[in-house]
């Protein structure tokens, strides 16, 4: 290095000279955490797909007249697991009735169930999870115990021997029973998130400005901890369809109520001479499940900017 | 400074590799990475070369290309980037198109590598003899379990870890800071690279740690004759162990030269700024630019005004009347040790001091000393244990939470990182206007307006305000919070490490704007910080703080100029280039 000098090399100064300090660069788009996400999903097909079957889905089960005139409780024996005919596209059922119409009058129970149990778990897992992780100490004990409590109890068990002893078996009550028990899972995610967010200098802010604890959960803690629970509310509704059909399939569910569940268990006796009275509703009820899944797992992937840049 | 960089160029002339043809040969390199948005050309076309033995430091600003420069070298480059362009010779040989197996014998034992975060750059559920033996190991330097325990005794004892047998079972968490990036050089300088990139290896450090390491890192490099290439943002780092500094900007070398040259007589507009924004210990106090310019480097600052100025403003600190009074303020903590026995921990140990009106104290220690804890207390966000904290008369302890609520309105905070200090689901009109709502001060109308008004005091155009924070750059962020903590009119604003996570030029355009706003609203500062350089060039006062307790209070020139604590000493020739003059 004796006999090397290094050389003093400037850039040539018009191409690099200095630029304004931190410029402030607004970009044409504006640009928050929603409609990023927004933006992400309306570029994925699968989206489209998926939001066409819930639509279809909720559709039906608001105005099933739209879709369809026949009678879904009109029966006529003669017509016992008869095939298609016109008018007729699905066949009939064991009890002679028309496949097709009680698909579309079963999707009204089946959503309603499935919305039903998401508000409630929502409403018992969502203040359970915040305010766990929010307050911490005796606060954290107390509610993370009963949540554990919970957890330990096969919610799908738990909601067998509810609906094997309950009077009344409608909706609500098979709603009840279902999210009753599941809401422990949602409280622990919840509880991680807001472990986390709390501790972000935003809420420190916060408070340091005045505003009061409660207030501060409210307004920057939960929103911001609450990707994760849309998530898996989303995905949870689609689970909670399934968790019907399951129990109407085992003689615990509905009773008399027109489901795709009971539509299944009726189908199951006569399995080997008309398979395809099993086969629409079993259909019916794979695709709405799918379909609440995958839209769940889009709006994971949406919601998260790291996920978005991975693809 | 001079003397060292004297040493080091005469000590490499005796080294037995060829000190003329260089081991490390970048011409025109292109690194793109590829995204959503689209190609990014991080690296547009950089040359240099690496001689043997030699220092090179690359100096930038986040996002200059620095890292991704480095990371080229060993190819190491994120999923999506790739080198587009140019060529890599390493010791003659062209390794662009290298392929993983044939890098895997460059990695480690022609280049070994440095990273920058000691924290998490270690396996947690490893033991630290687990992790040096698979870097032993993979690199083939020695072969054998009994060899490759010694060698891997032998590197811990290089890298200066003195009980390295014993702690060769102990986990990652049970090594500080500086001892797990002691770990990480041994793992790196292991097969005897030839060639060692150190990639910001001491930002995560305390400054006086940082100095033992960095001293270490030198003396085993000159004594093996290794190459270094250090990546950092720190100008006078750069200079004082670098020989030869590369500045970066956007992806290009702006400017490269020796390094004491290069720092005193820089060409480039934009090295000149780089210089002139560094804080540095010969730096003065920044005054506010309003109706004038006394701090613009390049004309030079006119002594003798600067000097009156200065026996003016310590005539009216006096003269102020104090604001913020801490008396004997302790705060204990409980440490769980086992299932029942709690050990106490005092990380506020009996401190006092009092800031007078329309000055700044810096309450400067390092990490674990206490000053963000004293802050916090200061602040109300936590209760003292014992002491007292009085604001504009109003003491703390005693106050009901009626008076707590309206002291909130005379006292707010600025914290450090910009990224998780502003909500990320509000516009940045709704944070500022946030504590307005709180206080319930004035209408909707009012408070727009109001907005409006600290956005253009914080130099942000006013159009921002239905904007979200992502779309805004760091120091963007942190006028934003302070905005956010200048609504109310307060009169005391914390400042919480408030300039740490900024990039030179940045960091000097807050605080300018920091100086400007004490002057234009006569506001009181507590600047809490780890950093001395930055001290220098706010702080009326200095609390220096160590393990709890103030171990030095003063006015800043007494403290720099004079310091009567050795840890004060100790912190202060810790602070890298600080006895080099920079030109501008």
């Amino acid at each position: 290095m004796s006999d090397r000098t290094v050389e003093h090399y400037v850039a040539p100064i018009d191409e690099n000279a200095a630029v304004e300090v931190d410029k402030v660069k607004l970009s044409e788009r504006r640009s928050n955490l929603w409609s990023d996400a927004w933006r992400d999903l309306r570029r994925r097909p699968l989206f489209y797909i998926a939001a066409a079957m819930v639509v279809l889905v909720t559709v039906a089960a608001l105005f099933p007249s739209w879709f369809t005139d026949v009678d879904p409780t009109y029966s006529d024996l003669s017509k016992s697991n008869a095939g298609p005919e016109a008018g007729h596209p699905l066949g009939f059922t064991f009890q002679g009735a028309d496949v097709y119409s009680r698909i579309i009058y079963g999707a009204g129970t089946s959503l309603s169930v499935g919305v039903l149990v998401m508000l409630i778990t929502g409403a018992i897992g969502i203040p359970m999870g915040a305010l766990a992780g929010f307050y911490g100490g005796k606060v954290d004990s107390i509610l993370s115990r009963v949540g554990d409590i919970f957890f330990s109890i096969p919610y799908f068990l738990a909601a067998v021997v509810v609906m094997s002893v309950m009077p009344s078996k409608n909706v609500l009550t098979i709603s009840l029973a279902i999210g009753g028990f599941a809401w422990a899972s949602l409280a622990r995610i919840l509880r991680a998130e807001v472990l986390q967010v709390k501790n972000l200098e935003y809420v420190m802010a916060s408070e340091a400005v005045g505003r009061g604890k409660f207030s501060t959960l409210m307004r920057h803690v939960l929103p911001n901890a609450l990707t994760p629970v849309i998530v898996y509310l989303t995905i949870a509704l689609g689970a909670a369809i399934t968790a019907e059909a399951t129990l109407s399939f085992l003689g615990v569910g509905l009773g008399n109520v027109m489901s795709w569940g009971n539509d299944i268990a009726d189908a199951q006796s006569s399995i080997r001479v008309a398979p395809m009275s099993l086969f629409w509703p079993s259909l019916a009820l794979t695709l709405t499940v799918l379909a609440f899944i995958v839209l769940g797992e889009l709006l994971r992937d949406a919601l998260d900017p790291k996920a978005r840049a991975r693809r | 400074m001079t003397e060292e960089n004297t040493v080091q160029t005469l000590s490499t002339g005796a080294a037995p590799a060829d000190p003329t043809t260089p081991l490390v040969e970048v011409d025109d390199l292109q690194v793109t990475f590829t995204t959503a948005n689209g190609d990014v050309h991080a690296v547009r076309g950089v040359s240099f070369d690496i001689y043997p033995g030699e220092t090179v430091a690359i100096v930038g600003e986040s996002g200059s290309g620095k890292s991704t420069s480095a990371t080229a070298l060993i190819k190491l480059l994120a999923g999506n980037g790739r080198i587009s362009g140019g060529s890599i010779k390493v010791e003659g040989k062209d390794i662009t198109g290298y392929n993983e197996q044939q890098m895997a014998a460059v990695r480690g034992g022609i280049i070994g590598y440095v990273p920058q975060d000691p924290m998490s750059n270690l396996n947690p559920v490893w033991n630290i003899g687990f992790q040096v033996r698979e870097a032993i190991r993979a690199n083939g330097v020695a072969k054998g379990k009994k060899d490759i325990e010694a060698k891997a005794i032998e590197v811990l004892h290089q890298a200066g870890l003195a009980d390295a047998e014993r702690r060769l079972k102990q986990f990652p968490h049970q090594f500080s800071g500086g001892m797990r990036q002691r770990v990480l050089i041994g793992i790196g300088l292991g097969a005897d690279p030839k060639l060692l990139i150190a990639d910001e290896p001491t930002s995560a450090l305390d400054v006086t740690v940082q100095k033992v390491i960095l001293d270490h890192l030198e003396s085993l490099t000159r004594e093996k004759n290794t190459a270094m290439l250090f990546i950092t943002h720190d100008l006078g780092l750069a200079a004082e162990r670098a020989s030869k500094v590369i500045v970066m900007s956007q992806g290009k070398i702006v400017e490269a030269g020796p390094s004491l040259e290069l720092l005193q007589n820089p060409q480039h507009p934009y090295t000149k700024q780089l210089i002139a924004a560094a804080p540095s210990l010969a730096s003065r106090r920044i005054h506010s630019t309003v109706g004038e310019h006394l701090t613009d480097g390049v004309e030079g600052p006119d002594m003798l005004t600067l000097a009156e100025r200065h026996e003016d403003s310590e005539a009216a600190v006096e003269a102020a009347p104090v604001v913020v009074k801490v008396e004997d303020l302790r705060k204990t903590y409980m440490i769980r040790r086992g299932s029942f026995k709690s050990d106490p921990l005092h990380a506020v140990d009996g401190i006092s001091f009092d800031i007078h009106k329309g000055t700044t104290l810096a309450l400067v220690g390092e990490s674990g000393s206490g000053k963000s804890t004293a802050a916090r207390l200061v602040l109300g966000l936590e209760k003292p244990t014992d002491g007292q904290i009085t604001v504009g008369g109003v003491g703390m302890a005693d106050a009901s939470s009626k008076q707590l609520f309206d002291l909130r309105r005379r006292m707010q905070v600025v914290f450090q990182d910009p990224y998780a200090s502003l909500d990320p689901q509000r516009s940045i009109g709704a944070i500022i206007a946030e504590p307005l709502k709180v206080h319930k001060v004035g209408n909707r109308k009012s408070r727009d307006a109001r907005v409006a008004e600290l956005l253009d005091q914080v130099a942000l155009p006013s159009a921002m305000a239905d904007r979200y924070p992502n779309e805004l750059s760091g120091g963007q962020r942190q006028r934003i919070a302070i905005a956010r903590a200048l609504a109310l009119k307060p009169e005391v604003v914390v400042l919480d490490e408030a300039v740490s996570a900024l990039d030179v030029l940045v960091q000097a355009q807050v605080l300018q704007l920091l100086a400007d706003l004490q002057a234009e609203l006569d506001l009181t500062y507590l600047f809490i910080t780890h950093d001395l350089a930055v001290v220098r060039v706010v702080a009326d006062a200095v609390a220096v703080m160590e393990k709890g307790k103030i171990v030095e209070t003063g006015a800043t020139d007494e403290i720099f100029e004079n310091a009567q604590q050795e840890y004060t000493q100790r912190l202060l020739d810790a602070i890298p280039g600080a006895g080099i003059e920079f030109g501008a």
